[in-house]
């Protein structure tokens, strides 16, 4: 004890006098190993990265090898063809950029909304601090869902909507519908379409009656005349009309532009909203995330001018923060492009020959048919899935362009 | 009582008047013979972050038509009441505050205030210039487009002259267009003072508006402080004690939350009646 003071002190004394203090006495790191651990970190990232670099370069290479010769204006134009020769990609495009499209629609102004509330309006009391964290709280935990549990709920929530609005029958009906009429199809002995019209979908389809109203291919009213088997064939034009009584009818659904239906069903809008739930989480982080980078002085000066808050975003914030938001927009839609779990399991692998033609229409998406092809054994399917990634892929990257070039022109006359 | 000159050497206070003024102390030239109105009424002022009270009690008469400045050591409460003035503290979740406080017959406390009007009659220039990313015209014009029903050359005519009264109006007139960043920061600052002008406010709050300016542009925006002490009422946190002696007729010393002396700013950094406002305008602390 005593003697540990008195150490102490002669230490004291011994550098008093010396500019460098204890410093004087003690031995320097040699920078040698300290340079050499630097070089090698250094390798250690160039190495990974160019590792990462050329698994990259592999995977678009052989992609490029496999799908380049099945790359033709054929894949373009043409629908999913049992025979590989023939077949095309054309109905999953249009059905990725209506989806797309209607997911971008519905998700970016919901997530900036749901941003711009999170951020710019926070409450001042405790209660409402709370209900915030925990809002907050579950968007950072849905980010991180699988898609398939999206996939599962939007199957509930938009296809079925819990049965509120009942569910559709086999042949059609069911739920409420605009925009749909039904038709019972008869092939009368004169080999002419005839279509009656349904008034009640859910009622089997009808059986043959004399004199029954129906209209002919060039839509013109005509009346049915129903003969017995037995019975002589009328003559000449008659014949068009005449059906035997066993005549079985097919039904069939002519649906315009605007059709649509609730519950929602297996169509566009139902995957449109499904990936909606799958990139809201990602969408809201973002743009929170570009709110917060604005600097709070701006704020200030806004409010004291005496800017509502309302007037604060739409002026300041906002824009300030729009390539932010953009950013993360991309990524996410980027995402949603590429996603097909949910998709897989909202429309499932089905025979989609031509575009959607209203939002409740049946669809498929790029990723659906090329995983589809690739399921299937044979080379020439593998080599369309190719010619199909690397047509996503450009899509993608056009996307991606697309919006760099909005963000670059949003952002020059600012700073 | 010490003699004001020695005290001002001790301070190290430029006492040279500069051009076009008779004496160093602003409110010396026309104090005496201008009657002047009260424009803003503390009366026993007690405001809080969370637990920690910033300010207490503090009962204070703001003049109208004159330059009053807050001085004190950092965190002694100036900025508070300042951003009580025109609730800039409601952006602070955990601020709150009991006293009074009026400008007129406007209650600047209550909760039923329409603080959108209190902002537009009470500006406020920051302590770093915060233009916004826009255009030098559209800094100056995003106020009066908020609050007035304005033609395009009503709104030109309202730009200019806000310009002019911020003094900056020859240095940008030819670039209203260019991005308001790619000024000075002294002309940033006054394009700031342009843009709170041009709403029409009664009273200017100015939080520490010089120190993140260099020696030249410090000078331009007290000359403009000059210039506008009489078309409004001016409040002016400053750490500056020079600045203070100058540009201000009435000098608040603030330490730790309570107010330690008011009077005019000849009195106050001659003749402090209080040792500790002595000891902080002589610069023995602070």
């Amino acid at each position: 004890m005593n003697q540990s003071e008195e150490s102490e002190t002669q230490l004291r004394s011994g550098y008093e006098n010396d500019p460098k203090g204890p410093l004087a006495s003690i031995q320097l790191l040699s920078g040698e190993p300290r340079r050499k651990l630097d070089a090698r970190f250094r390798w250690l990232c160039v190495t990974i990265a160019a590792i990462s670099v050329l698994v990259l370069i592999g995977l678009l290479g052989s992609i490029l090898l496999q799908g380049v010769p099945s790359l033709s204006l054929k894949l373009l134009t043409s629908g999913p063809e049992p025979d590989p020769s023939e077949a095309g990609i054309r109905p999953a495009i249009f059905g990725t950029l209506w989806v797309c499209s209607l997911c971008a629609l519905f998700t970016l102004p919901i997530g900036v909304a749901t941003a711009i509330l999170l951020e710019e309006y926070q409450p001042r009391n405790r209660y409402g601090r709370f209900i915030y964290s925990v809002i907050q709280l579950n968007i950072s935990n849905l980010a991180g869902v699988p898609s398939v549990v999206y996939g599962l709920l939007g199957l509930t929530a938009f296809v079925s909507m819990f049965g509120l609005f009942g569910s559709r029958t086999s042949q059609g009906g069911g739920g409420l519908e605009i925009g749909v009429r039904y038709y019972d199809q008869f092939f009368s002995e004169g080999m002419r379409s005839i279509l009656v019209p349904v008034s009640d979908p859910s009622q089997s389809v009808s059986k043959p009656v004399d004199g029954m109203q129906g209209i002919d291919t060039s839509g013109n009213p005509v009346a049915l005349k129903v003969i017995s088997i037995g019975d002589p064939l009328p003559i000449g034009d008659e014949l068009q009309y005449t059906l035997f009584d066993d005549a079985e009818a097919g039904r069939i659904t002519k649906k315009s532009w605007y059709h649509f239906s609730l519950p929602l069903g297996r169509g566009v809008l139902t995957g449109a909203l499904t990936l909606m739930l799958v990139i809201l989480p990602v969408i809201i982080i973002s743009s929170q995330e570009a709110l917060r980078a604005v600097p709070s002085s701006l704020r200030d000066g806004a409010l004291g001018l005496g800017s509502t808050p309302w007037q604060v975003v739409w002026h300041v914030t906002l824009p300030s923060a729009m390539p932010g938001i953009l950013t993360g927009a991309i990524l996410a839609m980027s995402r949603a492009i590429g996603e097909t779990a949910p998709i897989l399991i909202i429309a499932g692998i089905v025979y989609i020959s031509r575009a959607p033609q209203n939002l409740m229409d049946d669809f498929t998406v790029m990723p659906l048919q090329i995983f589809n092809w690739i399921s299937r054994p044979q080379e020439e399917f593998h080599s369309l899935a190719a010619a199909g990634i690397i047509l996503l892929l450009g899509i993608l990257l056009s996307f991606n362009a697309l919006a760099v070039l909005i963000r670059q022109k949003l952002h020059k006359p600012l700073s | 009582m010490p003699d004001p000159t020695t005290l001002a050497q001790d301070a190290a206070i430029d006492l040279r008047p500069r051009d076009g003024r008779k004496t160093h102390f602003a409110h010396t030239r026309d104090q005496a013979s201008e009657p002047t109105s009260l424009a803003i009424r503390v009366r026993d002022l007690n405001a809080w972050y969370g637990d920690f009270q910033a300010l207490h009690s503090i009962s204070l008469d703001i003049p109208a038509n004159r330059v009053s400045a807050l001085i004190g050591p950092s965190g002694c409460g100036k900025s508070t009441l300042l951003r009580w003035f025109n609730r800039m503290n409601d952006t602070i979740a955990s601020a709150h505050a009991r006293g009074a406080a009026h400008l007129g017959e406007t209650d600047l406390l209550a909760r039923s205030t329409d603080v959108v009007d209190l902002r537009r009659r009470i500006g406020i220039v920051f302590q770093r210039p915060n233009p916004f990313p826009k255009s030098i015209f559209d800094n100056v014009a995003f106020g009066p487009r908020m609050h007035m029903k304005l033609s395009r050359t009503e709104l030109q005519e309202v730009v200019e002259w806000a310009l002019r009264k911020a003094a900056v109006w020859d240095e940008v007139k030819d670039r209203l267009a260019s991005p308001a960043l790619g000024l000075s920061g002294g002309q940033q600052q006054r394009l700031c003072i342009a843009r709170a002008i041009a709403v029409g406010p009664e009273v200017l709050l100015m939080d520490e508006p010089c120190s993140a300016l260099d020696p030249a542009s410090t000078l331009a925006v007290e000359d403009l402080i000059f210039e506008l002490r009489r078309q409004y009422t001016i409040v002016i946190v400053t750490h500056n004690m020079q600045q203070a002696a100058r540009c201000s007729d009435q000098t608040a010393f603030f330490y730790e939350g309570r107010l330690i002396e008011v009077g005019a700013t000849t009195t106050v950094f001659t003749k402090p009646k209080q040792q500790q406002t002595e000891d902080y305008v002589s610069g023995k602390f602070g």
